[in-house]
């Protein structure tokens, strides 16, 4: 047996074949004869080491050197400085990824990853990487084993809800969408991600996106569906493209396409993008935009489930909902509803955001609270600051206090207490944040996003958003209160979609734990938490300001006057509260009052 | 073949031959496809930029809709865009920090060095320059946003040099 100082690996995945990974073999196995260290290292084919994007790439044994983007032109150079000389050709190595995880980090004790488990664990652009995590396992199950009416009885059994936020039991909706009488029936996953801060989906379609396609196949199946559409917004070009690779990939091994897995069941799948507009991620709203319409919402009943795209009977689910359905397959209903409460059983993705120490993707069974999600798995406050209030559900859910803290996270607590689960966005507030002004911003935004289709919530979101900026504004006036309760009551019980019947929330929910400060703005015309710019004063201590002048020379307006070694003065009437003195003073002497 | 569309100007992608072509081909590709309306806008606001008067008449012509339709997906997206943007774009902060910081000689310093007024872009397509809301960096004002990068404290004679980053 031969025995070979090195080994070069070279990769023939088709990407860094079509890049020339071939030539590049043959180039090097020449000059390995030539320089006669044929005899010294050995040249190997191998599969996809890396990403394949610079291609060809090659790793070199035993220095473990990851080489991309060579041509054949490059490698006398290299077998001259590396295999000769011994130096690596740092030119052509490969950098290493970075191996911190900004969004998703290690598992803390109380997070469970099941809808997570393969995101950063397997390669989202290699589907033999899934499949040796058992992907497309549940999927032959159920086309050979199981009828539709078995895959429904176990999704009745997991207990499984719709993960987009309504929470409607995910079996039903199948069921419902199969009862259905056409011959042509669809499925559509929604991949709308659009609440400000949410990311969850976004995640699981860039790193798992074979979860999602397997989940909506054996719904296709159940239902009896022979097409497909991935709906995913235009801001996620990456979660599209991985996407089109992935069902690509799919079709090429038969789990995708005709005669799945020679079962004589067929089913295409498409990607679809959206165009910026917020409303489509209402499933009604999404569907008129595949179908090349305005994403305005359609009045319901008709339900998808009856009369959906192009008024087939079409199953909608969240990116979530299908990416749980495999493994609810493969490990049975029972394991699934092991974990979370009677009503509300599995798992739930969060992204945690704002004054939170531990900010990013975390998924936790349901029933836990929100003491233990922000505490535990988020590390507390930031700054060692008081929590004031978190934000579940996007800009339509609503902001609870500290003493809803030990609430269980699942669909009937939270929308018991005013808020709703919605996809996952989790905001934590600390004790500086103004929640009027908090109101104010989520209205501007539901307010921008309304898409005009129904008078309530074009109207109304817009009357909202004008009191609330009044409010902010120092201009509230005795029965601005009543007047807020009055619209909110309206825009919700007659706005036609989910946007307009919850736009009103955050204003709600606010209105309900934080009346005091609402009164604070329009009667005291004092904003408690110094936010906002109309309520608050800059002022300078006189007996701390030192009279060193770098406010005066900073301010952009000229506000602040003063001698040199003496206490300055800030004139209110011209200072436009922009804070750049307090920022610049060295002494702190600058407070807000 | 544009003959039913009255009045193209000169330089609408139409006009273009090679632009004509991407969008025919375009077109051609997803024509049959159920939807196709937002699939070939789509492609084509990525592909041309923009999506021109004309161009809107010309896909409703090829789609088979009325061109009214066209009209009403085109202006209820906000990725879609009617007039050419530029590869880059500059946008300026008009929160009152940066306004009374120094906004509008940045501005002025801006349409002199490229002779273009806001909401325009330069005649080689590059630069677009915009005005925005606030964008919470009052403490840096006066703020000019390149692309994605927020950058403060600008004074007009650091703009030609700001800008020469984003010039070809």
């Amino acid at each position: 047996m031969k025995y070979f100082r090195s080994h070069v690996l070279v990769c023939v995945d088709p990407e860094c074949l079509s890049k020339g990974a071939h030539q590049l073999m043959d180039a090097l196995n020449d000059e390995l004869v030539a320089t006669g260290l044929i005899d010294e290292v050995q040249v190997l084919e191998t599969s996809r080491i890396g990403g394949c994007a610079q291609g060809p790439e090659l790793m070199v044994y035993p220095e473990g050197i990851h080489y991309s983007g060579l041509s054949a032109d490059d490698v006398p150079y290299l077998v001259d400085e590396h295999f000769l000389k011994g130096r690596i050709v740092k030119k052509f190595v490969e950098e290493i990824k970075k191996s911190t995880d900004e969004e998703l980090s290690a598992p803390t004790s109380k997070e469970i990853r099941n809808v997570l488990r393969n995101c950063g664990v397997i390669d989202p652009e290699n589907i033999e990487d899934y499949i040796a995590q058992d992907g497309y396992m549940a999927l032959a199950k159920v086309i050979t084993d199981l009828s539709p009416e078995d895959v429904l009885d176990i999704m009745k059994r997991s207990g499984l809800r719709g993960r987009g936020g309504a929470g409607f039991p995910t079996h039903l909706k199948w069921q419902f969408a199969k009862a259905a009488p056409s011959e042509i029936k669809y499925v559509c996953c929604n991949a709308d991600e659009g609440d400000p801060g949410a990311f969850m989906n976004r995640r699981v379609l860039e790193s798992d996106p074979h979860s999602v396609i397997e989940g909506m196949v054996i719904a296709a199946y159940t239902i009896g569906a022979r097409y497909g559409y991935v709906y995913c917004r235009a801001e996620y070009p990456i979660a599209v493209q991985t996407l089109n690779l992935a069902i690509k990939q799919a079709k090429a091994l038969g789990l995708l396409g005709e005669n799945i897995l020679n079962s004589g069941f067929s089913f295409d799948l498409e990607v679809r993008m959206g165009a910026g507009a917020f409303v489509c991620g209402e499933e009604t709203a999404l569907m008129n935009s595949i179908e090349g319409k305005r994403g305005e919402p359609r009045p319901r009943p008709p339900f998808p489930a009856v009369k959906g795209l192009w008024n087939k009977p079409t199953n909608i689910n969240n990116v979530e909902t299908y990416a749980n359905v495999p493994q609810i397959i493969l490990k049975g209903p029972e394991w699934f509803s092991s974990f979370g409460t009677e009503k509300s059983k599995g798992t739930k993705t969060f992204a945690l955001a704002g004054d939170i120490n531990h900010t990013g993707l975390i998924e936790v069974p349901l029933g836990i609270t929100l003491r233990e999600i922000i505490y535990d798995v988020g590390m507390g406050i930031k700054n060692n600051k008081q929590f004031k209030a978190v934000q579940t559900g996007g800009p339509m859910g609503g902001c609870l206090p500290a003493s809803d803290l030990d609430l269980k996270v699942d669909y009937e607590s939270l929308s018991n207490a005013g808020s709703m689960m919605g996809s996952g966005g989790m905001i934590v507030m600390d004790e500086d944040t103004c929640m009027v002004d908090i109101a104010r911003f989520f209205m501007d935004f539901t307010q921008d996003e309304s898409c005009g289709k129904c008078t309530p919530c074009r109207v109304g979101t817009k009357r909202i958003l004008e009191v609330l900026d009044r409010i902010c504004g120092g201009e509230g006036r005795d029965g601005d209160i009543e007047l807020l309760e009055d619209l909110c009551r309206h825009v919700k019980s007659n706005s036609l979609c989910g946007l307009g019947q919850g736009a009103p929330t955050p204003v709600e929910s606010t209105l309900k734990h934080f009346r005091a400060e609402y009164e604070a703005h329009i009667y005291d015309k004092k904003c408690p938490s110094k936010v906002c710019k109309a309520l608050i004063r800059y002022q300078i201590q006189e007996a701390v300001c030192t009279g060193c002048t770098v406010c005066a020379r900073n301010c952009p307006v000229d506000a602040i006057t003063g001698e040199r070694r003496s206490p300055h003065f800030i004139n209110p009437d011209i200072c436009i509260r922009c804070g750049i003195c307090e920022q610049v003073c060295n002494f702190n002497a600058i407070e807000v009052v | 073949m544009v003959k039913y569309i009255q009045n193209i100007p000169a330089n609408d992608p139409l006009m273009i031959p090679e632009q004509r072509e991407i969008i025919d081909q375009v077109i051609q590709e997803n024509k049959t496809k159920p939807g196709a309306t937002m699939v070939v806008l789509g492609e084509l606001q990525n592909r041309i930029g923009y999506v021109s008067e004309a161009l809107q008449s010309y896909i409703a012509n090829q789609l088979e809709v009325p061109v009214s339709t066209v009209h009403g997906v085109v202006t209820f997206y906000s990725f879609f865009t009617t007039t050419p943007r530029g590869k880059h774009t500059i946008k300026f902060c008009m929160g009152t920090a940066c306004y009374v910081g120094g906004v509008p000689q940045l501005i002025e310093k801006a349409k002199q060095i490229l002779g273009i007024d806001i909401d325009q872009t330069t005649p080689d397509g590059n630069i677009t320059l915009e005005i925005c809301r606030c964008v919470g960096a009052c403490s840096q004002a006066p703020v000019v946003v390149i692309d994605d990068e927020v950058l403060g404290r600008v004074k007009p004679s650091k703009i030609p040099q700001l800008m020469k980053k984003v010039q070809e």
